[in-house]
């Protein structure tokens, strides 16, 4: 374990990371906020300070190898998540202890979109900015914001991007080398924010309000400036945008990224092609059940907007959807824990998993009508290795034991029913957001060691299971 | 530079090491998808899996945009087709492969555009034999590398007790033997590069490169060591390529012995050899050496295709009482561990291959390169245009980076040795050593046109 190189890793990252502090300064002097000037300031200062602090760690030429990466994520997470809690903590009036500044940041960094705070609509812009912009760091992964912009990183940068990345496949690249991938990908988020935005604001969003939701939008993350989340607006135009871009967002990057050049791309995948057919297929049910029960007077457009919303794992609403009658709220739940493609900005399980076990499943049908057939598990034309279809099976296996574990502790340590504790461990693995029953609207209620545990639960489904699992294991950190 | 890597074997997995990390950008396809995932967790570049030679993997490898091909698949036909197919469908502009065969070569015509657009082709085995050759004809050196046509070499010595010079400061050299003109190069002491100076004294056991005009080398390795006898008898075990090669090259003059383990090769060899003796055995076979008078051997090379068996059959014939033993060792964890010890040279072919192939991606007009020490340091011939830094200075007023050292020039016919007072014309060849790879840049910035020249 080489622990100066990782210290001063995580060190450089956190002065990058005060930048995000910086911003919304500037957001507070342009409307005058000047309440927000001093948290947001303090923050900035500690978090640069620390930074520094860590920086000056002895240098040392040790290349990282693949095991620190996995240390070195969990740190950046951990650590961002910690001091990106300081404005809101300091921040007067807003959160009341450290814990639920704490689960906001991580909520926002992990793209999850579960709030704890209230009264969204009176707080100063600056804040309600610096949330958005959390979400927006996280979308994309800060440990490949990292290997994008710190060439310190050298090869070691291909170990962290695996422990970040998500989907079964972690070590694909789009170019040569993993940082040039790495800014690829980041141009093409950004270059997907900004459309974001501009269609946002043509819709009928103010600047602030089309600037915010774009990155919350984008990032698959779920965090709105008004309690009423995108409900707010009621506008199909801004609704039919939301759509549009979590769709989009909810594709793999990478295969955008091929797409540029060969826009066929996007017909021969099979994974997309099945991730928008299970989108088509959860929409049509949802509508479909809300317009045979006269749950609501518009069945087309809520079901539509809210089986995109929840089944990508963006977690925006427009009505309490946790309300709807017969299987609809479980079925969007269940739908979220598939989630979006691999290498997307969306939580979950990721499509291309989902399609793998059900290819399995079906090849076991196959093998006991012809006993001696032989049958690949095919993707398209490409045969998928068994070291992948084996580490499908782990994830899975992994994900349920933890999503388990975590629903028992919950009702352990806190007061919530069934179904509450049930989809608040959910949506907080799957980086969703709202969950049904008492969390539907917000985590605000619940105790402090629940707030820790869904943080955790938030961190597990950020960073796939393993690479924050394999930390608690006495052989990592044997030599 | 965008470099496409097909065929992800020991030398193309060499070649992808030691240009990732000069910051090109690297992509190699193979067949066998467990080989490039080993090369994916080790080093920055991508990979493709699929067969080299299809026009389908070269596109998704990114055939389009690549600026150089190096095609170093284990089958020359291969090799061929994707040199051809990168040609005629995607323009690549440099197309290198390896071409095993000889009867490729014997029109000059066939590597034309018009028929196999290949730019440039080299046969791994040659370039080992031509090494094996030079060290067998300078017996003491660990290196001998050719500049300018053989008129400079750089030789490496380890330097011993009684050579002349031990002991004495570098300068020492030039005012005892003022008829022999060479230049300390580096000096390498226990693993380290020390600057040579002036007034640098060589200790025992030093590694000294020196650059000097072909006659005066043995002069100067003479200084370094007490002088050698001239090898006369060989043995050299394994008769594949590299064996027949060497045999064939050096059998006119001395005596050799060639170990070839099976009977049907052995058999084939006789016929194709002269003078040199084919023995059918086991080369790690104690009585066998013995038998052929091992003790009396000047040379031992093992260039068998198993680096165990020549490392082990090496260790036998020192042991036996081989004057000098050299041995092929192809995975560089190997060479580390074995030269300097009871192996007195170890050669490894995908060094010498990555010498030839890093002379093409260079950014000056470079004649020539070779990789040493294990890919660390550098030795290069390059061409000085009228336009760069370097034409009109004396060699005195030279200002290079750190670790660089200037040997030699040549103009026209003739080789100078840099000495303080040589001025640097302009198309003269300038030899250089490097001691650290990092100052490439800095080297290449040297000979380049001045942009502020137009």
């Amino acid at each position: 374990m080489h622990l100066s190189v990782i210290l001063r890793v995580t060190g450089v990252l956190l002065m990058l990371f005060s930048i995000a502090m910086a911003a919304p300064i500037v957001v507070a002097i342009i409307y005058g906020e000047e309440q927000a000037l001093a948290p947001f300031g303090l923050a900035f200062g500690i978090t640069l300070g620390a930074g520094a602090a860590l920086r000056l760690t002895p240098r040392s030429t040790a290349e990282l190898r693949s095991r620190e990466g996995f240390l070195i994520t969990v740190l950046f997470y951990a650590g961002l998540g910690l001091f990106g809690a300081l404005p809101m903590y300091l921040a007067p009036g807003l959160t009341d202890t450290f814990t639920d500044a704490a689960f906001e940041s991580l909520s926002g960094l992990t793209t999850t979109g579960a709030t704890v705070i209230t009264g969204l609509d009176e707080l100063p812009r600056a804040i309600l900015f610096y949330r958005q912009l959390l979400q927006w760091l996280g979308g994309m992964g800060i440990v490949v914001l990292a290997v994008a912009v710190l060439p310190m990183l050298g090869v070691g940068g291909m170990q962290l991007y695996r422990t970040e990345s998500p989907g079964p496949v972690k070590d694909t690249k789009l170019t040569p080398r993993i940082t040039e991938t790495a800014r690829a990908l980041w141009y093409i988020y950004c270059g997907l924010t900004l459309a974001c935005g501009v269609s946002y604001w043509l819709a009928g969003m103010g600047a602030f309000d089309a600037i915010c939701h774009a990155f919350s939008t984008v990032a698959i993350g779920g965090f709105s400036t008004h309690d009423a989340s995108l409900g707010h607006f009621d506008s199909a135009a801004i609704e039919a945008v939301a759509i549009v871009f979590m769709v989009v967002s909810g594709m793999n990057f990478g295969l955008h990224f091929l797409a540029l050049r060969k826009p066929r791309q996007y017909l021969e995948d099979l994974e997309l092609r099945t991730y928008l057919a299970a989108l088509a297929f959860v929409a049509v049910l949802v509508t479909w059940t809300l317009a045979r029960l006269d749950a609501t007077p518009q069945p087309l457009r809520e079901g539509i907007f809210h089986a995109v919303s929840i089944t990508t794992t963006t977690g925006f609403t427009t009505t309490n959807f946790s309300a709807w009658p017969s299987f609809a709220p479980a079925l969007l739940l269940f739908a979220a824990f598939v989630g979006g493609c691999a290498g997307s900005t969306a939580g979950g399980i990721k499509m291309v998993r989902a399609l793998l076990i059900l290819r399995q499943g079906l090849r076991e049908i196959r093998r006991l009508i012809h006993p001696n057939g032989v049958f690949p598990v095919k993707l398209g034309k490409d045969v998928v290795p068994d070291r992948v279809l084996d580490g499908v099976w782990g994830f899975f296996a992994a994900y349920m034991i933890v999503f388990l574990a975590l629903v028992c502790l919950l009702l352990g340590v806190s007061s919530l029913d069934f179904v509450s504790a049930f989809s608040a461990v959910g949506a907080c693995l799957n980086n969703l957001g709202p969950g049904l029953g008492d969390v539907a609207l917000n985590y605000a209620s619940l105790s402090a060691p629940a707030k820790w545990l869904l943080a955790l639960a938030m961190l597990l489904g950020r960073l796939e299971i393993f690479t924050l699992l394999v930390l608690l294991t006495p052989a990592y950190w044997r030599s | 530079m965008n470099i496409l890597i097909l065929g992800a074997g020991q030398v193309g997995g060499t070649l992808a090491d030691h240009l990732a990390n000069e910051a090109f950008d690297i992509t190699v396809v193979d067949v066998d998808e467990a080989r490039l995932q080993e090369l994916r967790g080790r080093l920055d570049i991508r990979t493709i899996h699929g067969y080299a030679s299809r026009p389908d993997v070269l596109e998704l490898a990114g055939a389009k945009d690549a600026d150089m091909l190096i095609a170093v698949t284990p089958n020359d036909e291969v090799n061929m087709v994707a040199c051809q197919v990168c040609y005629s469908m995607f323009q690549t502009p440099m197309k290198i492969a390896r071409i095993r065969a000889d009867s490729y070569h014997t029109r000059s015509t066939f590597f034309t555009k018009e028929h196999m657009p290949i730019d440039l082709r080299f046969n791994p085995e040659h370039v080992v034999t031509e090494q094996f050759t030079g060290l067998l004809r300078h017996p003491g050196a660990l290196q001998v590398l050719d500049f300018a046509h053989g008129r400079v070499k750089l030789v490496a010595v380890r330097a011993r007790h009684g050579g002349p010079l031990v002991g004495h400061a570098l300068r020492v050299l030039r005012s005892q033997m003022p008829e022999m003109d060479a230049r300390a190069a580096a000096i390498f002491r226990r693993g380290r590069a020390i600057p040579p100076e002036g007034d640098t004294v060589i200790e025992a056991d030093d590694d000294v490169f020196f650059i000097a005009a072909a006659a005066n080398a043995p002069a100067v390795m003479a200084a370094l060591r007490r002088v050698e006898r001239p090898t006369r008898r060989v043995i050299i075990a394994g008769g594949g390529h590299i064996g027949e090669q060497l045999a064939r090259t050096i059998e006119l003059e001395v005596s050799v012995k060639v170990v070839e383990n099976n009977p049907r090769r052995a058999a084939e060899l006789a016929n194709l050899l002269d003078s040199a003796v084919v023995i059918n055995g086991d080369a790690t076979d104690r009585e066998l050496l013995l038998e052929e008078n091992i003790e009396r051997t000047d040379a031992f090379c093992a260039v068998t295709n198993d680096d165990e068996v020549n490392i082990m059959s090496s260790l036998l014939s020192k042991r036996l009482g081989a004057r000098h033993v050299m041995t092929l060792i192809g995975k560089p964890a190997y060479v580390d561990l074995m030269e300097g010890g009871d192996i007195d040279v170890a050669i490894s072919p995908q060094l010498a291959t990555a010498s030839t192939i890093l002379q093409h991606v260079r950014r000056a007009d470079v004649v020539r390169v070779h990789s040493l020490r294990r890919g660390a340091a550098e030795a290069l011939e390059a061409v000085v245009h009228e336009t760069s830094k370097l034409a009109g200075q004396r060699v005195r007023e030279l200002r290079l980076p750190p670790g660089a050292t200037l040997g030699a020039l040549v103009r026209g016919e003739t080789v100078l040795i840099a000495h303080d007072d040589v001025e640097i014309k302009p198309d003269d060849h300038a030899i250089l050593f490097l001691t650290d790879k990092r100052r490439i840049p800095a080297v290449e910035r040297l000979f380049q046109v001045d942009v502020s020249f137009f």
